[in-house]
């Protein structure tokens, strides 16, 4: 039995952690996961979980543990955020390049500096290439279903990448949610035993893990990473119809948000999605034919799905919470607008990068987006290619 | 262990690793391993002893093993050790492990030691083997902050003005005693049956241990690979190499050499130390000299006192 | 065995190497410009030169130093005859 409850967003995914029971989790508390894994802790302390917690001294030794005991053959977690992802940076691609199966939830928060501790997405977005499957959430409810999904995803045979869960720092972190979570049993069915095909304990057939691979292999490598995260699309299709079975809740690479007979669109990740919801709602009222395209599966990159959907309308804004410094856009901006590019969709694709280090981001400067747009329709010019929304002068 | 023994344990290391000719970290190594009476894992910092005994598709360890990155071979080992916790704590294995992790003296010293901080402090049950070859020799002999002084390095050469590496070399030894981890020893090729004491020692041990042996290299070193062994000896007859662990808190020596040998003998050797026998240097032969004295000296004390 | 110029579909995942010791088929001996020779006759079987060698070469086997040495894996360092201490190894050019 599921049942509702209210939680934060962090708290959500210490319960989700709770109910994969991990067998190792290394982590390190930073602003604004440290509630995660505080939370998390005392389930430890607790016996709830068999769980063996590595308190760690940095990020970097979180996910250098972590990649440790999944080597090792076990289930095996940690969180971050920020800075402290940064900090890990070279040890993620390690992960991803071993291929193991980690899942890590990133709460996002600017990269310093200056140093700030609130939401925006530099610390993913620098990560989009770190060979890590990255999902999005716009809220508590989709960052605890993604957590579980993550699990089987990472674990695929076919797969066998390491998993990044997003949410927003403190807007999901932090606020208190009314969200349903499943009952324990229905989690440890769903995920079931991990089993690694290969291990570092199997003392009967040792292995050697991270070899020095040099010109003649190590492309080939790169090669089956890249084939696994094409894979991955199959797979996370797969377990999301799974788990709509499970929870009566339906996943997949995005969310059409009254798109149908849209001609304006937005693009956005994360909560910044619900925002624009509400700001799709009210000029729908005014008879505006707006709509929104939320990323959930940002990395692999389900660019031609998203373009035959795009495809059809007449201008369309990403939204970008991080800044590329390429001048020419944020991340999401690029990969949206070379997507259609690709199919020569007859498409205006504009950007606004926002919210950088918290900066809150309202419904009214969303409506703002779309009235540009119209007017983009109206003159048949782009007179900004990519601004910078909510910035004062 | 007496050697004759010691041969007859099973090969860990095998032939066909591609360190240098002469390499002290290969018989460091072989030793080592050998003192194991379990199945292992082995982590490696990246360096020398990682590139050249995994290089894809080969590896020279018997046992399994995991290289993660340079400064993080404490904190890999600790989550393979606790993922084998975990699993013995839930039933899944119940089979005796030995966790050994690996490091130069860069990815010690330096780039690896907070994480190997961490990982002594959070208490492992772990064995780390620093071997110490006093400087960045995979990269090509850059200093470290085990290279001794007066050493001429790649980045710390010998010049007009400034003559090698200007400041002593960390005591990383006691700063691991500092832990209060259970066994800390600093130990030597020349003398292979306390080496291999030491390894079975640490393996034995509950909880972390950690062990500095000194690893020569011909080339970062500028000496003779044959001389390999000989001068890790000259390094304990002249004190700048002692030999001594610490159980339990506990100081003991392990070698006190007849005749305490000056300093020069170890430095003339090798060629990293040329410079230091020019005309107008002697003051730095006598400062280093003295230094190691007063190393020296602070050890006896610590080694009488328990 | 992973063979040279096998593909990306053949090989293990993540650049795993499956087996252990395998360097043991990697031949090191051609870095080699002089072979260490044993004299038996002159060997106290003291155990020194096996436990010095950097490439596990000196082979023993019960307990008895072996003169046949692995010249598949010595790279000719010269420890091993430089700490005999009884002159029961020389170096000969290859």
């Amino acid at each position: 039995m599921s049942s509702k409850v209210a939680l934060t967003g962090n708290e959500a995914l210490a319960q989700a952690m709770r109910q994969i029971n991990p067998d190792v989790v290394a982590a390190y508390p930073i602003t604004p996961q440290t509630a995660m894994v505080q939370t998390f802790s005392q389930f430890v302390a607790d016996g709830e979980v068999d769980t063996e917690y590595v308190t760690v001294e940095s990020e970097h030794s979180a996910m250098s543990a972590t990649v440790g005991a999944s080597a090792a053959g076990a289930r095996a977690m940690t969180a971050t955020a920020a800075n402290g992802l940064a900090l890990m940076w070279e040890v993620l691609y390690i992960a991803s390049g071993t291929r193991l199966p980690i899942v890590m939830p990133v709460v996002n928060r600017a990269l310093s500096g200056p140093i700030n501790i609130h939401c925006d997405h530099s610390d993913a977005m620098g990560a989009r290439d770190s060979g890590w499957i990255q999902l999005y959430a716009e809220n508590a409810q989709e960052a605890y279903d993604n957590a579980i999904q993550a699990l089987r995803i990472s674990e695929h045979k076919d797969v066998m990448l390491p998993t990044m869960v997003n949410l927003d720092g403190f807007i999901t972190s932090h606020a208190v949610e009314s969200l349903e979570i499943l009952a324990d049993s229905d989690v440890k069915e769903f995920i079931g035993e991990y089993k690694a095909e290969h291990h570092l304990l199997d003392s009967k057939n040792p292995i050697a893990v991270g070899p020095l691979d040099l010109q003649d292999f190590y492309f080939e490598h790169k090669m089956q990473q890249s084939i696994a995260m094409e894979n991955s699309k199959e797979v996370i299709l797969e377990v999301a119809k799974e788990y709509k079975e499970l929870s009566g809740r339906e996943y997949e690479f995005f969310e059409e948000y009254k798109l149908d007979d849209a001609e304006i669109g937005i693009v956005a990740l994360n909560s910044t999605a619900g925002t624009a919801k509400g700001a799709v709602d009210n000029l729908r009222e005014q008879g505006v034919k707006a709509g929104l395209l939320k990323i959930r599966v940002y990395r692999p990159f389900p660019g031609e799905e998203i373009a035959e959907v795009l495809k059809s309308l007449k201008a369309v804004a990403v939204l970008d919470r991080a800044e590329s410094f390429s001048t020419n856009g944020g991340p999401v901006f690029g990969d949206i607008r070379s997507i259609l590019y690709n199919i020569k969709a007859d498409v205006e694709v504009v950007n606004y990068i926002y919210g950088l280090g918290g900066r809150d981001i309202k419904v009214g400067e969303i409506e703002s987006v779309y009235r540009d747009l119209e007017e983009i329709i109206d003159s048949g010019n782009v007179k900004n290619r990519v601004s910078h929304l909510g910035v004062r002068e | 262990m007496k050697l004759k023994e010691a041969a007859k344990t099973k090969e860990r290391l095998t032939g066909g690793h591609r360190l240098c000719s002469g390499c002290g970290a290969g018989t460091a190594t072989n030793l080592i391993m050998r003192a194991s009476k379990n199945p292992a894992v082995v982590g490696c910092a990246t360096g020398c002893l990682e590139v050249s005994t995994t290089i894809y598709p080969f590896t020279a360890w018997e046992d399994s093993f995991i290289h993660n990155a340079f400064e993080n071979v404490a904190a890999t080992i600790s989550g393979v050790e606790a993922a084998y916790r975990s699993l013995v704590k839930q039933g899944k294995m119940d089979e005796e492990f030995d966790f050994i992790a690996f490091g130069g003296d860069g990815g010690t010293y330096d780039i690896g030691f907070q994480s190997l901080s961490g990982a002594m402090e959070r208490g492992h049950n772990m064995v780390y083997i620093c071997y110490d070859n006093g400087a960045y020799m995979n990269t090509g002999i850059q200093r470290s902050s085990a290279t001794p002084k007066g050493a001429n390095t790649t980045t710390s050469p010998a010049g007009k003005v400034i003559p090698g590496k200007q400041q002593y070399k960390k005591e990383l030894t006691d700063i691991m005693v500092a832990h209060n981890i259970p066994y800390v020893a600093q130990a030597s090729l020349f003398k292979p049956q306390d080496l291999l004491r030491k390894a079975q020692k640490a393996f034995e041990t509950k909880g972390p241990a950690f062990i500095n042996v000194i690893a020569t290299c011909p080339r970062g070193w500028r000496s003779r690979a044959e001389k390999g062994i000989e001068l890790t000896k000259v390094a304990a007859d002249t004190c700048a190499w002692p030999l001594f662990e610490v159980e339990e808190g506990k100081w003991k020596l392990n070698y006190k050499p007849k005749k305490k040998k000056p300093i020069e003998e170890w430095l003339r050797q090798q060629g990293r130390f040329k410079h230091l026998f020019k005309k107008g240097n002697e003051h730095l032969i006598e400062e280093i000299q003295e230094h190691t004295d007063q190393r020296w000296e602070y050890l006896l004390e610590m080694c009488e006192k328990d | 065995m992973i063979k040279p110029g096998d593909g990306y579909k053949s090989i293990p995942k993540g650049g795993l190497i499956l087996e252990g010791g395998n360097a043991k088929r990697y031949n090191t001996g051609g870095w080699r410009t002089k072979k260490p020779v044993l004299d038996k006759d002159r060997c106290i079987n003291c155990h020194l030169c096996w436990a010095f060698c950097p490439d596990v070469s000196i082979l023993s086997k019960d307990g008895v130093v072996s003169d046949q040495i692995d010249y598949d894996h010595c790279k000719g360092c010269g420890i091993c005859a430089n700490e005999c201490p009884v002159n029961a190894i020389e170096m000969v050019k290859e």
